[in-house]
């Protein structure tokens, strides 16, 4: 009976959803399904079935090296990140500076972002050498001082680890901190100078109200994206030594393919879940928005 | 330019003497900021170049020297340049072969997106598709899954798909992270191209298809250079897929056969380091080439927060 009632109208909607546009249309988004379903879905729906035996996770709860390394996760999140981001929004005040040196400086400080990341951590790692790297030579040289083991004791290795994280991707998030500078009205800053504001209190007053926004979204990315920072830690220490300075995202590839246990390597990743989960849905939330519009 | 200012500042103080005192004062304090500034430049310089520079220094010592712990090559030579272009070493045996295969995932890669991305980014964006925020948000779902977290699943998918050890493996995993992204940004920097351009070549009586290419790519032209390399460079920079997804030497990528230098404990790290600076090159020369397009491209969404 609804199907009478409705005839007219839906033979009406139904030539317009056949027009031109949504035919082309159709036939232009066919590739992007075609990933998305065999590429992510299919994946991420292989990897929820093999991440859902229980024993797995008994197996991983039970093995100290998984303690430690979820300890260690939240040093290289905890400490990583916010040094990152800190730094990033100082030096971000630093290159919006009109000295056209600094433009140029500007130029080479991008150098670690521009050049891929397997170099340059095999170049660290061959500088933090305790016995042959230069790191230790030029503290002897300079002041006589006999440099740590960095990538034999544990702690230091892990140090290492962070510091060359920050390295690698301090660049990339002064740029956008950068960015968001630009974009403040200078008349704000003209107002506030003119009110007697100092350079603090025109950071306090003006720069962080614009900036906020931006530095929590880049907070909460970069907070993803460093969870998925395998080469960091992979590269430089291959999470030794004695499996002490994995991150989640090394410790599931080792269960996988060193241990060849494949559900252990999912569950480990799968233990991410809860902080990743929660941020993915603020990010959604907050970049989402902007899409639909 | 800039040392020159605090002078300036003193040349304004003197035609009013009335503030000489003050104006020294703030020359001083002036020069004093500068060196500040300055200082802080060159601690950037360093923290930015050591690790660099290391590497460098070390590709220009010969493989003899590379346990004696120099600041600078004391015998510079270019002897390991020529070991890796000759393939003159065990773990360079396949160089050329690994360098193509890097160049040819970087491409395949590169096309794959800007062909998907673009045509999807069309569909939702200017035909107005009916489901197409859905397509966005799975989109932007996908661009935050941790790449590394996906890496055991895919692998398995990829042996079930039978692509193990090949390079379309490789070059597909590549895709699907840069799509999503690739289809933001599209996104984003679409909406800033009017509309009315649209209308008016339908007017005219194009099809969809002839606006896609005649009005939509050219307009997009820098989002799609800006897209275009972020993918390229993904796929270059890739470590851990490529390692996982390709087994035998003759299939590796670079970055593959760098890893595999590591294996023993006396590696040959002269020649490491040379190898890596070949590798290297081509990416940085790309990025700096199209800078202007990856600043605006990649912070055309996050500054509008």
């Amino acid at each position: 009976m609804a199907v009478t009632a409705l005839g007219l109208p839906s033979e009406r909607v139904g030539g317009r959803r056949w027009s031109p546009e949504m035919v082309w249309g159709t036939i232009f988004v066919i590739p992007y399904v075609v990933v998305f379903l065999t590429l992510v879905i299919w994946p991420v729906a292989y990897g929820v079935w093999l991440g859902s035996g229980l024993a797995s996770y008994r197996t991983l709860f039970s093995d100290p090296i998984y303690l430690k390394t979820v300890l260690n996760t939240a040093i290289f999140l905890g400490v990583g990140i916010n040094l990152k981001l800190f730094l990033a929004l100082l030096l971000s005040g630093y290159f919006a500076s009109v000295r056209p040196w600094v433009r140029w400086l500007s130029v080479i400080f991008i150098l670690p972002w521009a050049v891929p990341s397997i170099p340059t951590i095999f170049s660290f790692r061959w500088m933090l050498n305790s016995e042959w790297g230069m790191l230790n030579n030029l503290l002897w040289t300079l002041f006589g001082i006999e440099g740590p083991w960095w990538l034999v004791k544990p702690d230091y290795a892990l140090g290492s680890v962070v510091f060359i994280h920050i390295w690698k991707y301090l660049p990339f998030w002064t740029l956008i901190l950068l960015a968001g500078r630009m974009a403040i009205p200078t008349d704000l800053y003209e107002a506030a100078r003119i009110d007697g504001a100092s350079p603090l209190q025109q950071f306090w007053y003006v720069t962080w109200p614009q900036l906020k926004n931006l530095y929590i979204t880049s907070l909460l990315l970069s907070t993803i994206w460093s969870l998925g920072d395998f080469n960091s830690v992979y590269l430089l220490t291959g999470g030794g030594p004695a499996d002490k300075t994995h991150v989640l995202a090394t410790l599931g590839i080792r269960y996988a393919f060193n241990l060849q246990q494949l559900g252990t390597g999912v569950a480990t990743v799968m233990t991410a879940l809860p902080i990743l989960v929660p941020l993915v849905i603020l990010l959604v939330r907050r970049l989402g928005g902007r899409v639909e519009r | 330019m800039s040392l020159g200012s605090p002078a300036i500042h003193e040349t304004i103080a003197t035609t009013r003497p009335s503030t000489v005192r003050s104006g020294t004062f703030y020359a001083v304090r002036r020069v004093l900021s500068e060196g500040a500034f300055l200082l802080v430049g060159a601690a950037i310089l360093i923290w930015t170049l050591l690790p660099i520079y290391h590497m460098v220094m070390l590709s220009l010592t010969p493989l003899s020297d590379s346990f004696a712990g120099r600041f600078w090559p004391e015998n510079p030579t270019l002897e390991n340049f020529r070991i890796v272009f000759a393939e003159d070493h065990f773990f360079l045996q396949d160089f050329w072969r690994q360098l193509g295969n890097s160049i040819f995932v970087a491409l395949a890669t590169m096309v794959m997106v800007l062909v998907v991305a673009s045509l999807a980014s069309f569909a939702i964006g200017r035909l107005k598709l009916r489901y197409g925020h859905v397509i966005s948000n799975t989109a932007l779902l996908t661009y935050l899954i941790p790449a590394a977290f996906v890496a055991i699943p895919f692998y398995v998918v990829m042996s079930d798909y039978g692509l193990l050890n090949s390079l379309w493996a490789l070059i597909f995993a590549m895709s699907t992270f840069a799509i999503p992204y690739a289809i933001w940004v599209l996104r984003q920097y679409g909406d800033s191209v009017p509309f009315e351009l649209d209308e008016a070549a339908k007017v005219d009586g194009a099809t969809p298809l002839q606006i896609f290419y005649l009005v939509y790519l050219p307009l997009l032209r820098p989002a799609l250079i800006a897209i275009g390399t972020y993918a390229l460079l993904l796929a270059w920079n890739e470590y851990l897929y490529a390692f996982l997804l390709l087994s035998t030497e003759k299939q590796h990528t670079i970055p593959v056969a760098m890893g595999y230098f590591l294996v023993t404990d006396d590696a040959p790290w002269t020649l490491l380091m040379a190898t890596a600076i070949i590798y290297s090159l081509p990416p940085a020369a790309l990025y700096y080439a199209v800078r202007k397009y990856m600043v605006s491209g990649l912070t055309a969404g996050a500054t509008k927060t």
